[in-house]
């Protein structure tokens, strides 16, 4: 390989395996355009019927948040517990709800 | 895993002791590590050595088998030789996009494959020279390779480990047929059987060396297994490989290449005789029968598939100046 | 009756015989694409050629009635009685060279099983319709690198019309008529295939023109097609590999 060649671009592949189901990360492929990159996406990750519908994104085009942001993004939802069905008490003779 | 218990690692690690407790910490109360997270530099250059090397093993054994895809003797066995090594450049191809996760280019790590700083399993330096070496391959060393790669699934590092999930997912068909490759063989002529037994003579040992120097010798086991990247050792791996494969063999009615091979009450597996490692070592430094072909064969379909990677670069580019013009009329 | 067999007979092997021959040049490339993408997308289409020669193998067999299997019928002949085009035994040399064949092939694939999937012959008509979307990827495959390649760097687009150069002589061969085509046109067991070349033309037209290749580097004189059994003299050399096990170790198996 020469010093001077040029990357090829990374893309990240999602997989939707049944409509119905949304996309999920499958892994990533190179290809320097995004056409090739959906060919190499379907020759490599749905040789065994894994999907209905690929998607291909630039993997630089992800956005991701700072895992030092973790504190102050996540740890906020912990104690609103009044979110979740559990928090309020309706006798059982109601029935479902 | 058929990365041989990372020959020469640098485990070191220069951060300080309260950034190492926190980190092992971590790994201690089994939480995954993702790219994003801090981590020491050691785990890092220990991973991104182990996969990559891992990633070339994958690639460089596409070559041994891929020498008998044209001559397969029949048209179901080269359909499923062709799929299993295509899973394998597959297999190389997700461990290189973990590789990436690290910071470090395919490019990169590729570019030390062809030179020939990176190693890759030494198994892949002996030959393929007759058909029943394409069923001893697939039972006996893709079975080491699921063997090291199965507790790999639960490797501290989140990409590495779900790629080999994908990984197992995929291989579990190819030891299955290399074993029913030797099933027929040795179910058939004298001479077909004789083949078989040749094929194992030769793949027995090469195959247990797969699982790399004994624990009393392995200089970086215990820093890979404190760290979670590896969870079991290399001995005890060994040991279930060959427990598992001696009775295969004799239901294939061949006969394991070693005389010291006895069972065990107390440990409740078989003893083996001694491995020689001389060749082991021999074959890591390059004195194998094909080390040199294959690293031949990598740098060739590189450096011949050069101008086709520049033509879809230049191409790309093109595509995109001639979109940003149609954009500005 | 028997002389119809005998025409589906012959028909099937051709077709065999061009998937066979095709995927064995394919699978030369196992482990050695330009990159590990490509690999992968190589073997797919190795497996697919060789899926539909099994196919049309196992059906050649039920019509010849003689109970040949698919691999007496790939292994077991001389070179002589392989009809497979000479397009398809025409070396790999580079990628570019792999991707002009096996357009000018999927292309001239994807048109005949469109025709044959409305075959009179049933079980060829299922053959078909499955090998149709089969080809249809192999023609986007081949397309879209015939593309980059030709509107790519200088070396690729003189690489590629080299290329086109190489296997052009091998067009005219996918659309010779003969005596069996006829008698099986007649009986409906394949459609009008006189409309292929027209529009086999006409796909190829325009995948060059976005390419940026010349179409001149088509014109060219044709040199005869391997139907009657003639062939390059890389044949021997394919059959010597393919075969190798079948003739070292008669009657066994595997």
């Amino acid at each position: 390989m020469s010093n001077n060649e040029t990357l090829t671009q990374l893309w990240e592949v999602f997989i939707r395996p049944s409509n119905g189901l949304a996309h999920k990360h499958a892994g990533s492929i190179h290809s320097a355009d995004s056409e090739m990159a959906v060919q190499a996406a379907r020759d490599v990750y749905t040789r065994r019927g894994e999907g209905t519908s690929l998607w291909v994104v630039p993997s630089s085009a992800i956005v991701a948040s700072d895992p030092r942001d973790k504190e102050e993004l996540f740890d906020p939802a912990d104690d609103k517990i009044y979110r979740h069905p559990s928090f309020y008490n309706i006798p059982d003779e109601v029935g479902h709800m | 895993m058929y990365s041989q218990g990372l020959i020469g690692a640098d485990d070191s690690t220069h951060e300080d002791e309260e950034f190492l407790a926190r980190f092992q910490a971590r790994i201690d109360a089994e939480e995954k590590i993702e790219p994003n997270d801090a981590m020491p530099q050691g785990y890092r250059k220990t991973l991104v050595r182990q996969i990559a090397q891992h990633a070339h093993s994958e690639i460089v054994g596409m070559l041994p088998e891929g020498n008998w895809v044209t001559r397969a003797p029949t048209l179901k066995r080269k359909a499923a030789l062709i799929a299993k090594i295509q899973d394998e450049g597959g297999h190389g191809l997700y461990l290189y996009s973990a590789v990436e996760t690290l910071g470090v280019s395919r490019e990169q790590v590729t570019q030390e494959l062809l030179s020939g700083k990176a190693k890759y399993s030494s198994i892949f330096n002996y030959p393929a020279i007759t058909w029943a070496d394409i069923g001893a391959i697939g039972w006996l060393v893709d079975g080491a390779a699921i063997m090291n790669q199965i507790p790999l699934c639960r490797c501290s590092y989140g990409p590495y480990a779900r790629a080999m999930v994908r990984v197992c997912k995929e291989e579990s068909f190819h030891q299955r047929q290399g074993y029913e490759i030797l099933m027929m063989l040795c179910a058939g002529s004298d001479e077909q059987k004789a083949m078989a037994q040749d094929a194992l003579n030769r793949w027995w040992w090469p195959s247990l060396m797969m699982f790399g120097p004994h624990d009393s010798e392995s200089t970086h086991g215990s820093q890979s297994e404190k760290w979670k990247i590896k969870r079991i050792s290399n001995d005890d791996l060994r040991r279930k490989f060959v427990t598992a494969t001696v009775p295969q063999a004799e239901f294939l009615g061949l006969e394991v290449p070693d005389p010291e091979l006895k069972w065990n009450e107390k440990t409740e597996s078989y003893d083996i005789g001694p491995i020689d490692w001389d060749e082991f070592w021999s074959v890591v430094k390059g004195n194998g029968v094909m080390n040199k072909e294959r690293l031949e064969a990598r740098n060739k379909a590189w450096d011949e598939g050069a101008w086709v990677r520049e033509a879809a670069n230049a191409f790309a580019l093109k595509s995109q100046e001639r979109e940003q013009l149609e954009a500005a009329q | 009756m028997a002389k119809a067999n005998d025409d589906l007979f012959e028909y099937l092997i051709r077709l065999g015989d061009d998937h066979l021959i095709l995927g064995h040049r394919l699978s030369q490339w196992c482990g050695h694409a330009p990159t590990l993408e490509e690999d992968l997308a190589l073997s797919n289409i190795a497996l697919d050629m060789i899926g539909q020669a099994r196919s049309l193998y196992t059906y050649a067999g039920e019509v010849e009635g003689k109970g040949r299997s698919e691999d007496d019928l790939a292994f077991l002949r001389k070179e002589h009685e392989y009809h497979n085009l000479m397009l398809v035994e025409r070396a790999n040399n580079d990628f570019a060279h792999t991707i002009i064949r096996q357009l000018f092939f999927s292309v001239y694939a994807e048109l005949l099983w469109e025709i044959l999937s409305t075959s009179g012959d049933e079980k060829l008509s299922q053959i078909a319709a499955k090998a149709r979307k089969e080809a249809s990827y192999h023609v986007r495959h081949s397309a879209q690198w015939t593309i980059r390649l030709g509107d790519g760097t200088q070396e690729s687009a003189a690489r590629i019309a080299d290329a086109v150069k190489t296997m052009a002589p091998n067009i005219q061969e996918m659309f010779d008529d003969d005596a069996v085509l006829q008698r099986l046109v007649q009986t409906g067991v394949i459609g009008d295939v006189a409309v292929l070349k027209a529009a086999w033309h006409i796909s190829i037209a325009e995948i060059f023109s976005t390419a940026k290749i010349d179409t001149d580097l088509l014109e060219t004189v044709a040199i005869g097609g391997a139907r009657p059994g003639r062939h390059t003299e890389s044949m021997g050399h394919i059959l010597a590999e393919l075969q190798y096990m079948q003739r070292t170790y008669p009657g066994c198996q595997w």
